[in-house]
Formats: structure tokens, C-alpha cells, sequence
């Protein structure tokens, strides 16, 4: 639980005065809800717009003569073939080819980057980043940022209101708005959204005109988490792990094929004989029958009774209106619509292969 | 005249000629969230002080609620099948969990009164 080391928010006031309710995630000190509940927050979400504090997560510049380079050594990347710009979900992998953590790139210059990493992995990717640059003419710099996501067909109106206009920029493309801001058409919802990491003090201004918006909520973790299990995107530490590679996990469309073929990235061979034999297991959608959810950690069988894989994700999907899930099977099983079974206390819980999203994505690509 | 105990676990228990109807109290509901799911024993499960009598299922977690004495199960709420948001709105009414013929009544005697109870989350 929460220790003597355990981080704080820089806005962590604020949240306490809007009546957070916190917990421990990834060694932070998290808001998990707000007075309005998980499922308001999640149905806010997707009716209007969304405050997340996500200061948790890390964000990296990595500049030098040889970033690029660099980037494709540690990354499965074409990082010079990213326009100014423009965005991109990549990993870093280990020898086997396991996922040590997913990232967003973006291109700000011609040899500069953004990358995005996890709280959890910040740390260890940083350390990671650090080791590689070592070969490389390039610098890597942790930026002490708050990070802000405002996520919802409402977010861009509410963030013109408070007189940042985003009108021109693409989902996956980011730039810098003003000086040490970093704004990127993203999120982890499935909705039309922004990321901000900014200077504290922007940031408790940004703040105080968002929540003057009748459209604009905070959003705590619980809801964060139901939103992006609906949409259908990983959780590192979960759904992707050291243990799984890109292609099981069904992320290999962030993978160029020219760039598997021949990429000199960690982890490119054991990735390349992966895909050779194909994954025994497959990251799919899981819709549980009824109403009763299935947990991440749940046992699943197939109709014969033998073990058939096992849920990574699970919870209950506000916007779905049912149960949701997600997890990993053996491969033959990894078709929409093949039934399978959890083990829930004891009882089998029937489960549907779903496609994924469970909630359609509603991206502004152009 | 029904009395009303509390424990420790954050339940409430009304008893009424041997029979204790059994919820969780308002700030557990709070602490739990907006519930999706309630699993619910079968009629006539005995259970021992102590064993897992409902799960109850918020957006995020599941969370044992344990029988706080000894008895058999006479019924379960099963208005909360259709709707487990009851628990939320109404914790210690309409959203009660279920009704157990008590074994052993002197096992109230360690419980808390409201008063207690409100003294014990502070």
C-alpha cells in the first residue's frame, strides 16, 4: 500500500478540494474517483469532455545528431520517417521480444522526439533510454511536467474556451503550443482527446479554466481504466507484459513491415521468429454472458474443459452496458464469437470472443 | 421490536424473531462505488460467522461480504439481480443483501450499536 516513498501529484490539492478519493497505482497517489461516481465520470467521458490528471506517466525528450538512431535502436521504429509531428505507439523490447513498455513518439524536430512512457516503467525506461544513448550522439532528458488529458467529443470546444485552439492538429500528431507545453491529439479512451504536459503553474491555470466549464469533469483511475478497457486498449503490467510480444498481443500494426524485416531494434530476432511460427495466444475482446464480470487473473476453459487462456482485463463496461474483458487464448480460439468459459469462484461464466473495440473509436483523423 | 447491529466489516444486520436481514452499510457502499453486480447465496445455504455470503461487484473490484453470524439462508434479494444500484441508493433499505434464521443469537452480543458503529469509521 502507500509507503514513505510513495509520489504525489503537483496538483494533488486540487484534487483533494474537488473531493478525490485516492488510492495507490504504480507507486503514486492516485485520485481512483470523484464525488460523481465511476460511471458518471465514464458516461461524462463520452457525452462531453473529460479531466485526467496523468502526471504519473513520464515524458522524455530525446535530441541529438542521432536521436533517430538512437529511437531505432530501442524502438521496433522508423523514427525518421515520422513527419514533423506526427505520432507513433511503439515498445521497447527486451532480447525475447517481450513488451517492457509501450510509448508514444512523437517527431517535434528534425532531431528532437517526445516520447510518453508508463508511471510504472518510467524509472526503468529511463534507465534503459540512458544505457542506449551511451552509443549514440543523442541526449536523453526526463522534463518534470504536470500532464493533463482532457478526452471527449466536448474536450477540444472546452480547450478553445479556455483559448488553446487545437483545430488543425490530427489524432496521433503533437506539437508545442507554447514554450515547455507539449500538446498531443491522444488519450486512452477511444474518444476525440488531447494530452498536455506543462509547467506547473500553466497547468493550475489550464485547470482553473477547464473546471470553470460546465462540460468538463475531473476523471479519476477507475474511470480512466473502464474507458480504455471498453476501447479496447492495453494496460502495461496487464493485457502487455515482459511475458508477451507484439504479435500476440495483436499490436504488430505498430510495427512497419520494413521495419520487421529488417530493423536492427533489441528484441528484432526473437520478434522475427515469432511471427515465423505464429503466436500460440492471442489478445482477444472478452463479453462475458449476464452481468457478472470476470477479472483480470480468471482461468478460461473451452468447451471441452481444457484451459484455453486466461483474462488480463476485466470489469464492468458503463458505455457497453455489460460486462468487458479482454485477455489472451490460444490461437485456434481467436475468432469473434467462439464461446469459451471463466472460472469465477467456481463457476464457469460463458464468454464471448469479441472483436475489439467494445466501444467504437471516435478519433478526429482528418 | 427489530434492533439493529453493525460490525466491523462496515454490515448491518436488523433481527426480528430470529430472523436478521443483512446489508452493508452506507459508508461501505461508498467505499465500494457504483456496484454493477451482486452475486447471491441460494436458499437454505447454511453458513458459519465468517464465510463469504454475497459478492458484490463495483465497476472496478469484487468484495466478499461475510455472514456476521451463524444461520441459514431464508432469502436473498433478488430485486437486485436486475438492478444491483439499489445497494448504492439505498443501502440499509431497499438495498439490503439477504435474511438469515440465526443459530445463535447470542453471537450479537460482540456486535455494535449505530452509535458505536458511527464512532468506529470516525
Amino acid at each position: 500500500m502507500t509507503g514513505d516513498d510513495t509520489k504525489h501529484l503537483p496538483l494533488e490539492d486540487i484534487h483533494v478540494a474537488a473531493g478525490a478519493r485516492f488510492g495507490a497505482f504504480a507507486g503514486w497517489s492516485m485520485p481512483l474517483t470523484y464525488p460523481a461516481g465511476v460511471m458518471k465520470e465514464h458516461l461524462h467521458t463520452r457525452e462531453h469532455a473529460g479531466l485526467f490528471d496523468i502526471s504519473h506517466m513520464k515524458l522524455f525528450e530525446v535530441s541529438g545528431p542521432e536521436a533517430v538512431s538512437l529511437l531505432n535502436r530501442a524502438c521496433p521504429l522508423d523514427a525518421g520517417a515520422l513527419e514533423i509531428s506526427q505520432s507513433k505507439l511503439s515498445f521497447f523490447l527486451n532480447e525475447a521480444g517481450g513488451i517492457l513498455d509501450d510509448l508514444i513518439v512523437t517527431r517535434l524536430g528534425d532531431q528532437r522526439f517526445m516520447v510518453v512512457a508508463n508511471a510504472g516503467n518510467a524509472v526503468a525506461d529511463e534507465k534503459h533510454l540512458r544505457a542506449l544513448a551511451a552509443d549514440f550522439d543523442a541526449k536523453v532528458e526526463p522534463l518534470e511536467r504536470v500532464f493533463l488529458a482532457i478526452q471527449g467529443p466536448e474536450a477540444w470546444a472546452a480547450l478553445s474556451r479556455a483559448g488553446i485552439e487545437t483545430g488543425s492538429l490530427l489524432f496521433m500528431h503533437g506539437v508545442e503550443p507554447r514554450q515547455n507545453w507539449f500538446m498531443s491529439r491522444s488519450g486512452y479512451t477511444g474518444e476525440d482527446g488531447f494530452e498536455i504536459g506543462l509547467p506547473e503553474t500553466d497547468a493550475r491555470d489550464l485547470v482553473a479554466k477547464l473546471l470553470g466549464d460546465e462540460r468538463v469533469l475531473w476523471i479519476g483511475l477507475a474511470a480512466r481504466d473502464s474507458l480504455r478497457l471498453e476501447a479496447g486498449l492495453c494496460l502495461h503490467g496487464q493485457d502487455i507484459t515482459p511475458e508477451t510480444d507484439p504479435a500476440s498481443a495483436g499490436l504488430m500494426w505498430a510495427i512497419p513491415k520494413e521495419i520487421r524485416a529488417s530493423g536492427a531494434f533489441i528484441g528484432a530476432d526473437a520478434l522475427r521468429a515469432a511471427l515465423e511460427r505464429g503466436p500460440a495466444q492471442k489478445r482477444v475482446g472478452l463479453k462475458p454472458e449476464g452481468r457478472q464480470p470476470v477479472r483480470a487473473g480468471a482461468a478460461l476453459f473451452d468447451a471441452d474443459g481444457k484451459p484455453a487462456g486466461h483474462v488480463t482485463s476485466g470489469g464492468f463496461g458503463p458505455s457497453a452496458g455489460h460486462p468487458v474483458a479482454m485477455g489472451y487464448v490460444a490461437t485456434p480460439l481467436a475468432k469473434p464469437g467462439t464461446r469459451v468459459f471463466a472460472d469465477v469462484r467456481g463457476t464457469k461464466i460463458p464468454v464471448d470472443i469479441s472483436s475489439l473495440p467494445f466501444t467504437p473509436h471516435r478519433y478526429r483523423k482528418g | 421490536m427489530a434492533k439493529t447491529y453493525f460490525t466491523e466489516d462496515h454490515e448491518w444486520l436488523r433481527v426480528e424473531g430470529g430472523i436478521a436481514t443483512v446489508g452493508i452499510t452506507n459508508y461501505a457502499q461508498e467505499q465500494l462505488g457504483d456496484l454493477v453486480f451482486v452475486e447471491l447465496p441460494e436458499t437454505g445455504k447454511k453458513l458459519a460467522k465468517g464465510d463469504t455470503a454475497v459478492v458484490v461487484e463495483s465497476v472496478k473490484a469484487a468484495s466478499d461480504v461475510y455472514a456476521p453470524a451463524d444461520g441459514e439462508i431464508t432469502e436473498a434479494n433478488g430485486t437486485l439481480s436486475s438492478d444491483p444500484s439499489l445497494v448504492n441508493s439505498a443501502a440499509t433499505g431497499a438495498g439490503w443483501l439477504w435474511k438469515m434464521k440465526l443459530a445463535n443469537e447470542s453471537q450479537l452480543e460482540g456486535l455494535m450499536d449505530e452509535a458505536a458503529y458511527l464512532a468506529h469509521i470516525g
